[in-house]
């Protein structure tokens, strides 16, 4: 085993060209998923409440987008956009804003689902309770249920997080320059130590996957005091 | 909106039709491969995360959460161009015998399987009360006897669902074997768009087929769910 492929291009790994050119590696990587799942959470919390809305064909419609992209792989999703955003603006989109919007739709759908559970936990006698005090149920939904609901949801969110992070790994199918971009791109220059380069790079998503798996579950011990 | 001629008899019949079907075929294979491989390795981890030695528990939770942890493509490329660094030399000319990339793609898999069943079987056996096991054992049974014939039979039925769900996933994970050449469903759909220009049929193809993959698999744990694990079912 020899590392020095990793000291030698380190900054590469990190950063990318950037200042000199965009900015890339695990800046981008973190760049991407946080972007994208801030998104995705504004994303599934729409679609999570508009399906308890008293509207039928929008229930419908919402869980067939949700059965749709769950039931495809995420690479699907990703060439998607791919052809279809160029054709929709009628110019050339970006790469990272392609991975973007491919993360944003394909982790709504997982944060709908997540959101409709934390719903469903909030006890029945809550929603009860306020619309007796005389609140209108999107009042009760906005004030009553939801904030609770999404308290309960944060270690999910988190986890869900650690999936986007993951997920962003297969930007480099665009040409994104990504972490695991960046990690082909040496390998192919170097040929000599792939072991090293892709043991590297996992370490690298381990720690911040892990880290946050970590606290994922310390907020779940947290957040569980004091419930009903 | 769309300026795009479609043309869908291109992926509905002739070379293209054959590509996609291989496509399929080649998903099917790694996907349950990976599951039934994936099994016996998770099986395996599971038990040595329960053992009461406290380093091999260890050993197994180190396994897991790095696993689990880093991404499924990083796992894919490091079996397929850096594995033969760290394999010993005969297990590197076994594995040749055969089209290295699938195997690399059936290697990776069936790794990041097995910790996502592992902990499925782990959550399985501790889904079943513990005073299950203590009135098994008030009866009379034995520690093993009790696993056998109390605690087994019912984490068994609780695991069989998410099991069914891993295999939806290695479907869908599979579709990254397409990075190292393996010529599954998203590879063939890629290889007509570049052929044909018909990147939006193909694409729509493969989506419905892989959307058809994962209804049945949904229809599949519903129908278990609703006979096996709803109260007032057949138990």
């Amino acid at each position: 085993m020899d590392f020095s492929v990793i000291t030698d291009n380190f900054t590469y790994f990190m950063i990318g060209r950037y200042p000199q050119g965009a900015l890339g590696g695990l800046a981008l990587t973190l760049y991407l998923a946080l972007v994208s799942c801030v998104l995705a959470l504004v994303g599934g919390v729409m679609l999570g409440v508009a399906s308890y809305l008293p509207f039928r064909p929008l229930r419908w419609l919402v869980r067939g987008y949700t059965h749709v992209m769950r039931g495809v792989p995420l690479l699907m999703v990703i060439f998607w956009m791919y052809f279809l955003l160029p054709l929709a603006f009628k110019q050339p989109v970006p790469e990272n804003w392609t991975v973007i919007a491919a993360l944003t739709l394909f982790t709504s759908a997982y944060m709908a689902h997540i959101v409709r559970a934390g719903i469903e936990s909030v006890p029945q006698g809550q929603r009860e309770a306020a619309l007796a005090t005389g609140l209108k149920p999107w009042q009760v939904m906005a004030y009553v249920v939801l904030p609770q609901a999404l308290r309960n949801m944060i270690p999910s969110f988190v986890n869900e997080l650690v999936a986007v992070t993951k997920d962003t790994s297969l930007a480099f199918i665009v040409g994104v320059s990504e972490l695991t971009h960046i990690a082909t791109q040496v390998n192919n220059r170097e040929l000599t130590h792939p072991a090293e380069i892709f043991l590297f790079v996992a370490a690298v998503y381990f720690v911040i996957c892990f880290s946050l798996t970590q606290l994922s579950r310390w907020l779940e011990r947290r957040l569980s005091w004091g419930q009903v | 909106m769309l300026n795009y001629q479609f043309d869908w008899r291109v992926v509905a019949s002739g070379t293209y039709a054959e590509w996609l079907w291989q496509g399929l075929l080649l998903t099917l294979q790694l996907a349950a491969l990976s599951c039934v491989l994936g099994f016996m390795l998770g099986l395996l981890v599971a038990i040595v995360r329960m053992s009461p030695v406290a380093p091999l528990r260890w050993l197994a939770q180190a396994y897991l959460e790095f696993i689990r942890n880093t991404p499924l493509v990083i796992q894919i490329f490091f079996w397929y161009f850096g594995a033969y660094e760290v394999l010993p030399q005969a297990v590197n000319d076994w594995l040749n015998q055969w089209r290295f990339e699938f195997v690399a793609a059936v290697i990776a898999l069936t790794v990041y399987t097995s910790a996502f069943i592992a902990e499925d079987i782990r959550s399985g056996i501790r889904a079943v009360p513990r005073e299950q096991m203590e009135a098994a054992r008030s009866q009379g049974f034995g520690y093993l006897a009790a696993m056998r014939f109390v605690i087994l039979p019912q984490a068994v039925r609780i695991t069989v669902p998410p099991l069914i769900g891993q295999f939806l996933n290695a479907t869908k994970n599979s579709s990254l074997a397409m990075t190292i050449g393996v010529a599954e469903l998203t590879f063939q759909a890629r290889q007509i768009e570049s052929v044909a220009f018909k990147g939006l049929e193909a694409f729509t193809a493969a989506t419905l087929i892989y959307l058809l993959v994962s209804l049945t698999i949904t229809a599949v744990v519903s129908s278990y769910e609703q006979r096996y694990l709803r109260p007032g079912g057949v138990r």
